[in-house]
């Protein structure tokens, strides 16, 4: 009897609960706040539609790049990361490391992992591989300017 | 091969088709320009590259005469260029890219030669790949997807050229290259600098390479430098035998 | 001959205290898994060279031996025999049990076990991996059906318990073919590549699977007191002593095999006289602990008056079974592969080299939790379904069992 009290009491508290809970979202904005650069102009897709479908778009992208080759533009993982990095109180670009960055503020909230940062830089290509681009002659101009004279017919 | 033709002409060949794989990239621009554009294009300010054509087959000649022992540019290319590190003697580090010295007992004959993983036509790591994480482009380029890899290392076990490696470490974010995510947990290989080749440039090995014996190319197209040198000089397979019909191509065998 | 009658597992304190020390161990095991995960496989003995280790040791003996397990049932449901017909239940069961400790021990170890989800998913047909996905999840609806079909009150649905112990026969023989050819198929090692490896799996899963079975059935009769037959366990033991023969013979087949041709004669050496841990646990472990002693132990005249002699052959084939399933998987990964037929080689990536390996301690927590996890869930069956007869007295099971244990009473008084 009291198991069933019990479950009782637990299903009108759920109940109760959702209703507060879609109230709310309707009342306002839930979630965090999180201000975004425009500057480098509008994003791909519009920002309800981001916040919904972001995942979809990646996936499709992931795909495309794995299968079929395609690579850059404005849809890619790394074009993202140009408008949506966030810099900390040095300046220098958070990675995905602390809570600030982009992607985490949202994702922490709602307790969803995602799974793209175990292996791809969660930086903009400019802040990124420091260690390795940082060497002498490594850098993506002079190994460029190198190119062309080498396609050129000169010496590399 | 062994013969030694012109540096000169293998060099020539090479640039005409760069700057055609260039041109079909971007064609408005002047080469130079396309160049930058191009070590711009995958930041995200470009318009993408691709898709792939499936006409294609990209492959590599070695020419293991001019490859001397002691020699690693390619492997310390790949290494820059890849974000991999090898500690001396760690069997748990990955390798994309090695220097394999090979002697006949026999007979004293020395030689040595650049393995990595041989982009089979028919890649036993493509077969046994549980989820199809291990796969073969249309082009002949064999990858991981990492996306869907579960780190189950049966590749590792199936694949003859012992060209795969796992991550056993936690990768640091300072040593991710924005054009070759690697993480833990998961199986990586040689990737052909697929993210070079789809953007017109040739694989970061075959450019360290001034001895040139590395050479990279399409072998379906018969005017391409590649293939004219693979109709003209005997080449080899590892183990050709097991009749995988690697990619990767050796101008003399021990 | 009586009716038989299935009750659930007596006694409390003794439950419990098995139920905590076997989750004890369980639980060690999913901490090393996670361990493993947060700080990569570096923390192991796996290498780049050894790519599968200790918890693929543990793992491949259970999911064979998990479906020599359910042998014990199709003896009773498809060949007719009556002695086993009681214990179809608990062989269905335990074989469901084990399957599930040695897939734990497997999906646990893997790079990213979170995207196990992956693996249900997406599927490449082409590869033995993804159909062994199929076979083994298959297993278990299988297996299921045939308990319901043998523990079901309406005798309409127990008629069909021959069709469902066939069908769970045939499935079973599929799926140890499924898992010997992971290894069978892989072209590009030496000490693979052979087809004999799929029968042979099926053989070792015989001998592996009855051994089990009967640590547990004996374990299980006298840890409750309830009556177990001579007869019948010296029955089984027969039995088992002819698996461990089926098994060697397959063994010893492979090996002939491979060592004929001049081209793997490097690898057989390595392996069966390199005076290494490989050869010692081929011949010290398989061939006198796994297959000799155990051979005579099962056909030992001792053995016809004491259960003995049958538990301790059957623990001896475990001890062998896992020592063969090390050299086939550790062995087979340590000598170097061939890139350049009959070549020295040499370079910075262990080319040419025997590779090592040291199994470390999380690893061989995370191969034994996959035991404890077998036992877990039978245990933890036994106490809440009717599995187990309450009596299996020879003259409860079979009057023929009687007879012959009546004689083996007579030789020993003559004696």
């Amino acid at each position: 009897m009291t198991f069933r009290l019990i479950r009782l009491v637990a299903v009108l508290a759920l109940a109760l609960g959702g209703v507060l809970g879609s109230a709310a979202g309707q009342a306002g904005e839930i979630g965090p706040k999180i201000a975004i650069d425009k500057s480098k102009g509008q994003c791909v897709r519009p920002r309800d539609e981001m916040r919904r479908t972001h995942m979809q778009l990646l996936k499709h992208r992931r795909d495309e790049t794995m299968y079929r080759g395609v690579r850059g533009g404005k849809v890619s993982l790394r074009a993202c990361m140009e408008c949506h990095a966030v810099k900390g109180e040095d300046g220098k670009f958070l990675t995905v490391k602390s809570p600030k960055h982009f992607c985490r503020v949202c994702h922490d909230y709602a307790a969803v992992k995602p799974d793209c940062w175990d292996c791809h830089v969660s930086v903009p290509d400019a802040a990124a591989g420091q260690a390795m681009l940082k060497l002498p002659g490594h850098s993506m101009h002079a190994e460029a300017s190198g190119l062309v004279k080498y396609l050129q017919g000169g010496k590399k | 091969m062994s013969q030694g033709t012109p540096d000169k002409d293998h060099d020539a060949a090479r640039r005409a088709f760069l700057r055609n794989a260039a041109a079909a990239t971007v064609i408005t621009l002047a080469p130079g320009v396309t160049l930058l554009t191009m070590g711009r294009a995958e930041a995200g300010i470009a318009k993408p590259s691709g898709p792939l054509d499936p006409k294609k087959r990209w492959g590599m000649l070695i020419d293991t005469t001019k490859c001397a022992s002691g020699c690693d540019k390619c492997v310390a290319a790949c290494k820059k260029e890849n974000g991999w590190e090898a500690r001396e003697g760690s069997p748990t580090d990955p390798q994309w890219i090695r220097k394999v010295d090979v002697k006949d007992p026999g007979t004293g004959f020395e030689m040595s030669l650049p393995v990595m993983c041989q982009h089979c036509e028919h890649p036993p790591c493509v077969d046994v790949c549980p989820t199809g994480a291990s796969m073969k482009r249309a082009d002949g380029i064999v990858l991981v997807n990492r996306h869907i890899c579960i780190g189950c290392r049966y590749c590792m076990m199936a694949c003859p050229y012992k060209a795969r490696s796992f991550e056993h470490h936690e990768v640091e974010e300072s040593d991710k290259a924005p054009w070759a995510p690697r993480g833990q947990g998961t199986v990586e290989a040689c990737t052909m600098c697929v993210h070079r080749v789809d953007t017109g440039r040739i694989p970061a090995c075959v450019e360290a390479c001034d001895k040139g014996a590395m050479l990279f190319g399409d072998l379906n197209d018969a005017n391409s430098d590649i293939a004219k040198r693979l109709a003209e000089y005997p080449s080899a397979q590892i183990r050709a035998d097991l009749g995988t019909n690697p990619g990767v191509r050796y101008a003399q065998l021990p | 001959m009586k009716r038989i009658h299935y009750s659930e597992l007596e006694g409390r304190a003794g439950f419990y205290i098995a139920l905590i020390v076997l989750g004890a161990i369980a639980g060690a095991g999913v901490l090393a898994a996670w361990y493993m995960e947060h700080y990569g496989h570096v923390v192991t003995g796996m290498t780049n060279q050894i790519v599968w280790g200790m918890p693929h040791v543990f793992a491949v003996f259970l999911i064979v031996a998990a479906s020599g397990v359910l042998n014990v049932a199709s003896i009773g449901s498809v060949f007719e025999k009556k002695p086993y017909k009681p214990l179809g239940r608990l062989s269905a069961l335990m074989a469901m049990a084990v399957l599930a400790g040695g897939l734990a021990a497997l999906v646990l170890d893997l790079g990213r076990p979170d995207r196990l989800v992956v693996a249900m998913t997406k599927y490449n047909f082409k590869s033995i991996f993804a159909w062994n996905i199929y076979l083994y999840n298959g297993f278990f609806g299988v297996v299921l059906l045939y308990l319901y079909v043998q523990m079901t009150r309406s005798w309409k649905i127990a008629s069909y318990k021959k069709a469902a112990g066939t069908l769970a026969f045939v499935w079973r023989l599929i799926l140890t073919t499924g898992t010997g050819s992971i290894f069978g198929w892989l072209v590009a090692r030496q000490a693979y590549d052979l087809a004999i490896y799929a029968p042979m799996f099926i053989a070792l899963s015989f001998s592996f699977g009855l051994a089990l079975f009967l640590l547990m059935l004996v374990a299980l009769y006298k840890s409750v007191e309830r009556p177990l037959g001579h007869g019948l366990v010296n029955r089984m033991g027969r039995l088992l002593g002819v698996f461990v023969a089926a098994a060697a013979y397959f063994v010893a087949i492979q090996h002939l095999t491979n060592f004929y041709a001049a081209e793997h004669q490097g690898v057989e050496n390595f392996l069966l006289f390199g005076g290494n841990v490989y050869s010692f646990l081929f011949w010290a472990g398989f061939v006198l602990a796994g297959t000799i002693i155990p051979f005579a132990l099962l056909f030992s005249k001792s053995a016809k008056t004491s259960m003995k002699p049958v538990v301790i052959a059957s623990a001896l084939v475990v001890i062998g079974g896992l020592s063969l399933i090390y050299v086939i998987i550790i062995g087979g990964q340590a000598y170097p592969l061939v890139l350049f037929p009959g070549k020295e080689v040499s370079s910075s990536f262990f080319d040419g080299v025997v590779n090592p390996y040291t199994p470390s301690f999380p690893e061989i927590m995370l191969g034994l939790s996959g035991f404890a996890i077998a036992a877990l869930l039978t245990v933890f069956a036994a106490k809440n379904l009717r599995l187990m007869p309450t009596s299996l007295a020879d003259e409860d099971v079979d009057p023929h069992l009687v007879q012959k244990s009546a004689q083996v009473v007579e030789l020993k008084k003559a004696a």
